[in-house]
């Protein structure tokens, strides 16, 4: 082991979770890809493309999953509104999507999408110029959430909101984006949200290949989110975020700026949160304002919780584990979903608080 | 009247004293009667003879004079040609026989039908049945049955049925009830022309009701501003402005505004300065009214965001305890309200009153299970508290959706909390938004009772307070917070009995107004019951206020951004605690 981990990115040396995750996300997607591809469709082996769609909107979870736990796990600011970040990713990344559709629409408009003509726009509001251009919206899917994080963790943080006043105006936060996006005359197509892409920088979306391509984009931002986070959480600053975490006043009086630690932690998790929105609207089609809800973003903290927070790759398997449990649940018993992830909530808070990694890692300290 | 003219009316009144009936001399009297009319009436007298006789002829069988006149009158209703249908119309209601409301109500109903063998007319109990089910008009006694084919269906256009609900009308204002009368008024001057014109002089000379009275009036000078005397229209302006009516308002309007090319209807300068001076007079009232009106509908918002937010204010301000299950227990009481109407179908009105009991109850059971169940092992950790407890919340909603399915349910609204109270013609209070407003306000002071009077509030407090000295002195603490948390719940499951008076009843119900009561509370003030009241109550009327400027969602969205903003402001809220218990 000990040569191998030489060759290993720094922030990775150490990280066995995060050997093991990196391990396994390789192999999913080499064996995702020659089982979708290599394997016809006849066979008994073969991976179909919806499993493939799915396997890539989990690994995008998770990388939200990674960002709730980067400011939740390591500097205690539970965001009940983070899904309201990867909503914002989604739909500038959903914006660049209708503008590709051009005149391909049901109306034909060359220059408005369907929804606009619908609703009797005459021209592009302004805020979508520009969206035409893949770079721009790429941009936007970084700057809009980030932006967004900045502003408002600038005034929660300087006047030291915190606890249960953050996680509650958190949650107002995204409360008042999901009742905005449900307008009509906001100009994003309303309750219907955006929706019938047809390809992204010229390869349609409908293609498996690209299905796969996609997931492996998903796997690679995840691998990158993840080590840039590892990165910061093992850097000297990642030992002043802990401090934040276990003791703010204390941090405080030492001499450190807690509000700019929390505030550039903050926006760089909205960012990736961003980042990980913006790979789901692709492969799932659609992008509506429900993304919104405040249940969402309390469901991300649970993926968190159980995988185990204030470890990166426990958001990881806790984003995967519930997904994967929810897909199973609301396909065989869709009225028992729900009590499944209400014991979940009570039960991992009461019996679980350091998740299932937790329980892994007790394990290893005993033997 | 205009559109009237020529029409017979003025024979059947006659008619009318020939049958010496009393109630409708008044229309005759030549005082009251204004001059066009009597113009009308001098030639009338032997033609009018000449189709009574007629009529009498009609109807040889019936021996009372009466009655005969009735029947000739109803049998004109048979016939084909609307005029005469009218006219008949008219001599039914002149004749005041006791037959005459039913006879025209049922005329109006379409519930009138004429037998094809004889031209005979009855009114049937329904249109639709066969056999049909006959009533006699003259005396009002059933007369059997008959086949469908046999009899044909009296129909009515638009201009009959507008008389017919006048006639109607000017049966009305004879009723005893005032509602009624006000009604009738109201309906008479929808249809205004001589004879009701006439109607409503006579009535305003018995009517001793204000109301009833300023409502005749102002209609009289609504129909004066068209009289041809400057003086009369004058007079008429001076009346109509202390009204709040829009008919008056709209007429004063008319005449002190110029038309297009600059010319005025009105044209007597005196008139038509009065006229505006009355109107922006009325405007101004109009305009204190409406703000009155929003006042009104911000206090009745904010009472139902009080009464969402004041359990959780007990359990997160009293307790420090974030309860995310909180709105689940509202729902809950509010099925309680549904449950008690299914069991007592019959006592509609009765079952909401003994749903408040229950509800808090049902309520405040469930919530000292969570309290016992899950809550007390993680005091002291709110942000778990928050995810165990909205666990709890899903479960409580899947609960409900397997028990009364994901629909909503209809929960009635009972008799005395429907209608609304009219204070004028400009300003009304809907009484379910009334009732609400004193219910939480009755709550709001109930608790502060127990909390400030009672040994439970006492140790509540003492407890809030400072937990290792009030087990010290002998307080249960472990008791004490199941208790609180049991009132808090409780007090939820009230205000969802009271939510569904307003709001649908379905599983979601809770979910709505979990983020608002977050924000009334930490707005008031956490710990601060009486910063809950008026935090809740101002929100209400801030966002009454912004809703016609911004249109609802969108005031609604704004008033979150500011509370967002007011949070980071001032992080403990509008009346932050003070003292020793603001260190924790």
């Amino acid at each position: 082991m000990g040569h191998i981990e030489q060759f290993l990115p720094r922030p990775l040396r150490g990280d066995t979770g995060g050997q093991v995750m990196f391990a396994v996300l390789i192999f999913t997607v080499v064996l995702v890809a020659l089982l979708n591809l290599a394997v016809p469709a006849s066979s008994s082996l073969h991976l179909s493309t919806y499993a493939v769609t799915l396997i890539g909107k989990y690994l995008t979870y998770a990388l939200l999953a990674v960002a709730v736990d980067l400011v939740w796990g390591y500097c205690g600011i539970l965001s009940l509104g983070h899904a309201a970040f990867f909503a914002l990713g989604g739909y500038a990344m959903g914006m660049y999507l209708m503008r590709q559709i051009g005149a391909r629409g049901v109306y034909g408009n060359p220059e408005l999408p369907d929804f606009m003509v619908f609703l009797n726009y005459k021209e592009l509001p302004w805020f979508w110029h520009g969206f035409d251009m893949f770079w721009f919206a790429m941009l936007m899917v970084i700057l809009v959430p980030g932006v967004l994080a900045f502003v408002f963790g600038w005034f929660a943080f300087r006047s030291r909101v915190t606890g249960v006043y953050l996680s509650i105006i958190t949650q107002a936060l995204t409360y008042a984006l999901l009742l905005a996006f449900f307008r009509n005359d906001m100009g994003f197509g309303g309750n219907n949200g955006l929706t019938d892409f047809k390809d992204l920088l010229g390869f349609p979306l409908q293609r498996d290949g690209m299905r796969v391509i996609l997931m492996a984009i998903s796997a690679l931002a995840l691998a990158l989110g993840y080590l840039a986070c590892r990165y910061i959480v093992t850097s000297r600053a990642g030992r002043v975020v802990e401090a934040v975490r276990d003791a703010e006043s204390r941090t405080r009086f030492i001499g450190y700026s807690v509000e700019s630690y929390k505030l550039w932690l903050f926006v760089f998790s909205a960012v990736l949160a961003g980042i990980a929105g913006a790979l789901y609207v692709p492969q799932v089609g659609i992008i509506n304002p429900s993304e919104f809800s405040p249940i969402n973003s309390i469901e991300v903290v649970i993926w968190v919780a159980v995988g185990g927070r204030g470890v990166l790759y426990g958001a990881v398997a806790g984003a995967i584990l519930v997904n994967y449990a929810k897909t199973v649940f609301t396909g065989a018993l869709p009225e028992f979903w729900l009590y499944a992830l209400g014991a979940l909530f009570a039960l991992v808070t009461l019996f679980l608080p350091r998740g299932v990694v937790g329980l892994w890692r007790a394990k290893r300290v005993e033997a | 009247m205009p559109e009237d003219g020529g029409r017979p009316g003025v024979w059947e009144r006659w008619a009318g004293r020939c049958s010496g009936r009393p109630a409708i001399e008044g229309l005759l009297d030549p005082k009251l009667l204004n001059k066009k009319t009597r113009q009308m009436r001098s030639p009338t007298p032997i033609l009018m003879l000449l189709v009574l006789t007629l009529a009498t002829l009609l109807a040889p069988r019936l021996a009372l004079a009466d009655d005969a006149a009735f029947t000739a009158a109803a049998a004109q209703l048979g016939t084909d040609d609307f005029a005469t249908k009218e006219e008949g119309v008219r001599k039914v209601l002149e004749l005041r026989h006791a037959g005459s409301k039913p006879l025209l109500a049922a005329l109006l109903d379409g519930r009138v039908f004429v037998r094809t063998a004889d031209q005979h007319v009855f009114i049937v109990t329904s249109a639709d049945a066969d056999p049909l089910e006959l009533i006699e008009p003259v005396t009002q006694k059933s007369a059997g049955t008959g086949k469908s084919e046999d009899f044909s269906k009296i129909t009515t256009n638009n201009r009959l049925r507008k008389t017919l609900r006048g006639a109607i009308a000017s049966f009305d204002l004879a009723d005893s009830d005032p509602k009624v009368r006000s009604a009738s008024v109201k309906e008479l001057l929808r249809t205004l022309d001589e004879d009701t014109i006439a109607l409503l002089r006579e009535q305003l000379t018995k009517e001793k009701v204000p109301r009833v009275r300023a409502e005749i009036e102002a209609g009289l000078a609504v129909a004066d501003l068209q009289s041809p005397d400057a003086k009369t229209r004058l007079m008429a302006v001076k009346t109509l402005e202390n009204s709040l009516n829009s008919d008056a308002y709209n007429a004063l309007a008319s005449m002190a505004t110029p038309a297009a090319d600059g010319s005025y209807t009105e044209s007597d300068l005196d008139v038509r300065n009065a006229a505006g001076a009355a109107m922006r007079k009325i405007q101004g009232k109009r305009s204190l009214y409406a703000g009155l009106e929003t006042l009104f509908f911000g206090l009745s918002l904010g009472s139902v965001l009080v009464l969402a937010a004041i359990g959780l204010a007990i359990t997160f301000g009293v307790m420090g305890v974030i309860n995310m299950a909180h709105g689940e227990l509202m729902m809950l009481g509010a099925y309680c309200a549904y449950v008690m109407q299914l069991l007592m179908p019959n006592h509609i009105g009765a079952s909401i009153i003994v749903a408040i009991p229950v509800a808090f109850v049902v309520s405040g059971l469930v919530g000292i299970l969570i309290e016992r169940g899950i809550v007390r092992f993680l005091y002291g950790r709110p942000l778990e508290t928050l995810l165990a407890t909205f666990g709890v919340s899903l479960i409580l909603q899947q609960v409900v959706r397997d028990i009364f399915t994901a629909n909503n349910r209809p929960v009635e609204t009972p008799q005395w909390m429907s209608g609304s109270l009219e204070i004028n013609e400009a300003f009304s209070i809907t009484y379910n938004r009334l009732y609400v407003v004193i219910f939480t306000l009755a709550v709001f002071f109930l608790i502060q009772l127990i909390l400030k009077k009672t040994t439970l509030g006492l140790k509540v407090r003492a407890v809030a307070q400072n937990r290792p000295m009030a087990r010290a002195m002998g307080v249960r603490a472990e008791w004490i917070d199941a208790l609180t948390f049991g009132l808090g719940s409780g007090i939820a499951g009230v205000a969802g009995v009271a939510l569904s008076q307003l709001t649908n009843v379905g599983p979601n119900l809770g979910q709505q107004y979990i983020v608002d009561s977050f924000m009334v509370v930490v707005f008031g003030g956490v710990g601060n019951l009486w910063g809950t009241l008026i935090g809740g109550m101002s929100l209400g009327v801030v966002n009454k206020i912004l809703e016609p400027y911004s249109g609802a969602v969108l005031a609604k969205i704004l008033v979150l951004v500011f509370l967002i903003l007011f949070i980071q402001r001032k992080p403990r809220g509008l009346f932050p605690q003070k003292g020793r218990a603001a260190e924790n």
